[in-house]
């Protein structure tokens, strides 16, 4: 009897950590609507979830949507974890050394939110002295380190959605951070305490040229297939069609 | 001293100087000279962290440990039940209620921002000494109990016989030898609540798990920012340990 | 049927609503996070005892060079904090072990969050648990053991018959804080972004910004798990301590 107990678990073990074949998607485990977050019954809802249901199945690969700390993911993909990143990750140069990214399937700018009784605006002279947040491992962090770093206070969290709440709570004058998923918080009952401020000076080196898929170096075979899916649902109106669901214009931004 | 280094000894430090040697020529350590400023700033984060919620903690403690071991009902329910919630949730969950939680609460009350305290309640290390201090205040809270259980009463006995006061009585017999008994443990909770301190820099505390993330998230570089930043508490643990050693040798003298 | 209790406490209804079992309440998703932070907890338990075993063999009985090595492990995941642990395995233990596999010619291994998660707490726990083992077996009188070898028990008949059943109730009160730990442990995973209950709370809060209600119905979780544990080992303990002397 202890003897199937223990090859039992053994081979439940082991299947866990089965060779397996389908192309593992690593989305951020945090939530960050529009584009990604959690429902009430754990499935992950959102406009990138189905855009990666949609290319997935325009380059016929059978994905598997797997969530990852957003601030050990690309460690998670060179590790061999996760086999994509379609997480909303910029295509930056300092990425390019570690990572290679697909053609970008969307570009929106980078603005900063702040409280609406303070006067300021995106520049770092109209942030001078004052407090943001933004969140780690983004453009946005290496952003505002770059150039707001100097005269501001910065503060880093883990996700965006908590540098909201630090935001309504009042304890961070402005964030920076994409202008669709701040235009969501916005809408919130929270969002209420704050406003757009402004779209900050665009850095390509730094805030990218959009966002794109990222696989593991090298790994050129997956990246041909996520671009010929992202070719395929532009060109036959599927990314119009999920898109209208949530946006007014089209994020394509290219 | 020559008792350590005997033959397989110092074949095994060799190995492992030769491990550290070929470590650093391997590895990349170029990031080091640029982060050493924020490093040492996190450092000692941690470390007046680490010492004021063990200072405060304690000083919690000691009412608590008091308060079970020889309060009344009114005084001992409370404490114990503070006690086993603290001890039975994590410290993780704890610091994110204490500081998210309270700052959910914050646009109810927009009066707060106007007070006094709007500047200290702004910024988030204040959140961190409250959790961490009443994290350890509820382990040592337990610690301290059994200490005073265990004094013999023999000893408060003969105080009461010597006409001491219940105050004198406590603070020259009853506390110290209740927290001789209580040292070796206490060591290893101090040792303990250093292995916490990571945890506040997920509420944006810059301590120096923080900034050996930050390291690692501007320069990608995956492990070598982990090795040292294990060897800094492989450190800090060696002189905790060391420090309390020393105590233990001071204040145990003539016990049994 | 609580209205009196949802009248005196508007805030109440509300929270209540957004913990219900079925969608749209996320009191579901909180239930599947803790079964999971359970299973991970009850796994990496498991396998600190059989390494804690091995450790504590190693280290009464074991070679000098085994009794470095031990206490070189021993140290440093009790002086290391358990987030940069987890990090350091998670990450370079399966990138090692691959490239180990890729060095052997096999194809690289896909290890799931679950085994990672109970491998990484299962190494951290077995440290803790040689300790409190070697504890337990050092306790455990002389005179008995050289009593079963003088019977002519073989030293696994030794271990089974008298080293285990005699250490088992000196060691519990030790194993028991061993499970508390492993129990809060697991919330630690929630910063490598395994579903359990803690990164499920964080999420369930960020969704609707009900911070407080769901931290503090996750709090009532784990309290929940904890004050069970403890009845269980507290019974464990007095059927093990039958017939011994009252402490």
């Amino acid at each position: 009897m202890k003897k199937l107990v223990l090859t039992a678990s053994a081979l439940a073990l082991l299947a866990g950590t089965a060779m397996a074949d389908p192309v593992r998607v690593g989305i951020a485990a945090e939530p960050y609507p529009p584009f990604a977050s959690p429902d009430a019954a754990g499935n992950w809802v959102g406009w990138e979830v189905e855009i990666i249901e949609a290319v997935c199945a325009a380059a016929e690969l059978e994905c598997e949507i797997t969530p990852t700390a957003w601030d050990g993911i690309i460690p998670a993909l060179v590790s061999g974890r996760i086999d994509a990143i379609m997480a909303s990750m910029s295509i930056t140069e300092d990425r390019l050394q570690t990572i290679d990214f697909s053609d970008p399937y969307y570009n929106t700018p980078t603005v900063i939110v702040g409280q609406r009784d303070i006067q300021m605006d995106a520049t770092p002279e109209g942030l001078a002295g004052r407090v943001i947040g933004v969140q780690v491992s983004t453009i946005h962090q290496t952003y505002a380190q770059t150039y707001f770093e100097a005269a501001s206070e910065l503060r880093t969290y883990q996700t965006q959605d908590e540098a909201n709440q630090d935001l309504a709570a009042g304890r961070i004058d402005a964030t920076q951070a994409d202008s669709l998923a701040l235009d969501e918080f916005l809408a919130t009952e929270a969002g209420a305490c704050c406003e757009v401020k402004g779209v900050v000076a665009m850095d390509e080196s730094i805030l990218g040229l959009g966002v794109g898929v990222g696989v593991r170096k090298g790994d050129d075979a997956l990246r041909e297939a996520f671009n010929r899916g992202i070719a395929a649902i532009l060109a036959d109106g599927t990314y119009d069609r999920i898109s209208a669901g949530y946006f007014a214009t089209s994020i394509y931004g290219q | 001293m020559r008792a350590f280094w005997q033959p397989h000894r110092i074949v095994l430090v060799a190995l492992a100087l030769g491990l550290a040697v070929w470590a650093a020529l391997t590895m990349r350590w170029g990031w080091i000279p640029r982060y050493a400023p924020l490093a040492l700033e996190g450092m000692w984060r941690t470390i007046w962290l680490l010492g004021l919620s063990v200072g405060i903690g304690f000083a919690l403690a000691v009412p608590l440990g008091l308060a079970q071991a020889a309060g009344p009902w009114w005084l001992a329910a409370p404490a114990r039940a503070f006690c086993t919630v603290i001890r039975g949730t994590p410290l993780l969950l704890q610091i994110w209620l204490v500081y998210y939680g309270l700052g959910s609460l914050f646009p109810q009350y927009p009066w707060i921002r106007q007070s006094e305290l709007w500047p200290i309640l702004r910024q988030a290390w204040p959140y961190a000494l409250v959790a961490l201090s009443l994290s350890f205040a509820g382990y040592e809270g337990e610690v301290m109990r059994g200490a005073f259980k265990s004094v013999p009463a023999g000893q408060l006995t003969a105080a009461r016989a010597f006409g001491f006061s219940r105050v004198a009585t406590f603070r020259r017999v009853w506390l110290p030898q209740g927290l001789a008994r209580a040292l070796p443990t206490l060591g290893g909770e101090t040792i303990l609540q250093l292995k916490a301190t990571p945890l506040v820099a997920t509420i944006t505390v810059i301590e120096i798990y923080a900034v050996a993330s930050r390291v690692r998230q501007d320069t990608f570089i995956i492990y070598e920012p982990l090795l040292l930043l294990a060897l800094a508490y492989l450190a800090l643990a060696g002189v905790i340990a060391l420090g309390f050693r020393w105590l233990e040798r001071r204040m145990v003298r003539g016990l049994h | 049927m609580l209205d009196w209790l949802f009248a005196g406490w508007p805030g109440l209804q509300a929270s209540a609503a957004l913990l219900a079992l079925e969608p749209p309440g996320w009191g579901g998703n909180l239930l599947r996070g803790a079964a999971n932070s359970l299973i991970i907890a009850l796994g990496a338990f498991g396998l600190g005892l059989v390494i804690g075993t091995a450790g504590a063999l190693g280290k009464l009985g074991g070679g000098p060079v085994t009794r470095d090595l031990l206490a070189v492990y021993t140290t440093i995941v009790r002086a290391v904090p358990e987030l940069i642990l987890i990090l350091l395995l998670y990450y370079a233990g399966t990138d090692l072990l691959n490239q180990v596999l890729r060095l052997m010619g096999q194809r690289p291994v896909e290890i799931s969050g679950l085994a990672a998660g109970i491998g990484v707490l299962g190494v951290v726990q077995g440290a803790y648990a040689t300790e409190v083992l070697r504890g337990a077996i050092q306790a455990v009188p002389r005179g008995q053991i050289e009593a079963a070898r003088a019977f002519g028990m073989g030293p696994l008949q030794v271990f089974r018959r008298v080293t285990l059943p005699a250490m088992l109730p000196l060691a519990l009160p030790g194993l028991s804080n061993l499970w508390l730990i492993a129990t809060k442990d697991t919330a630690l995973l929630a910063i490598v972004g395994f579903s359990e209950l803690t990164l499920e709370t964080r999420q369930a809060a960020g969704s609707t910004r009900a911070y407080f209600t769901f931290f503090l119905a996750a709090g009532a979780i784990y309290l929940v798990m904890t004050l069970v544990s403890g009845r269980v080992f507290g019974w464990i303990e007095a059927r093990y301590r039958r017939g011994q002397a009252r402490a």
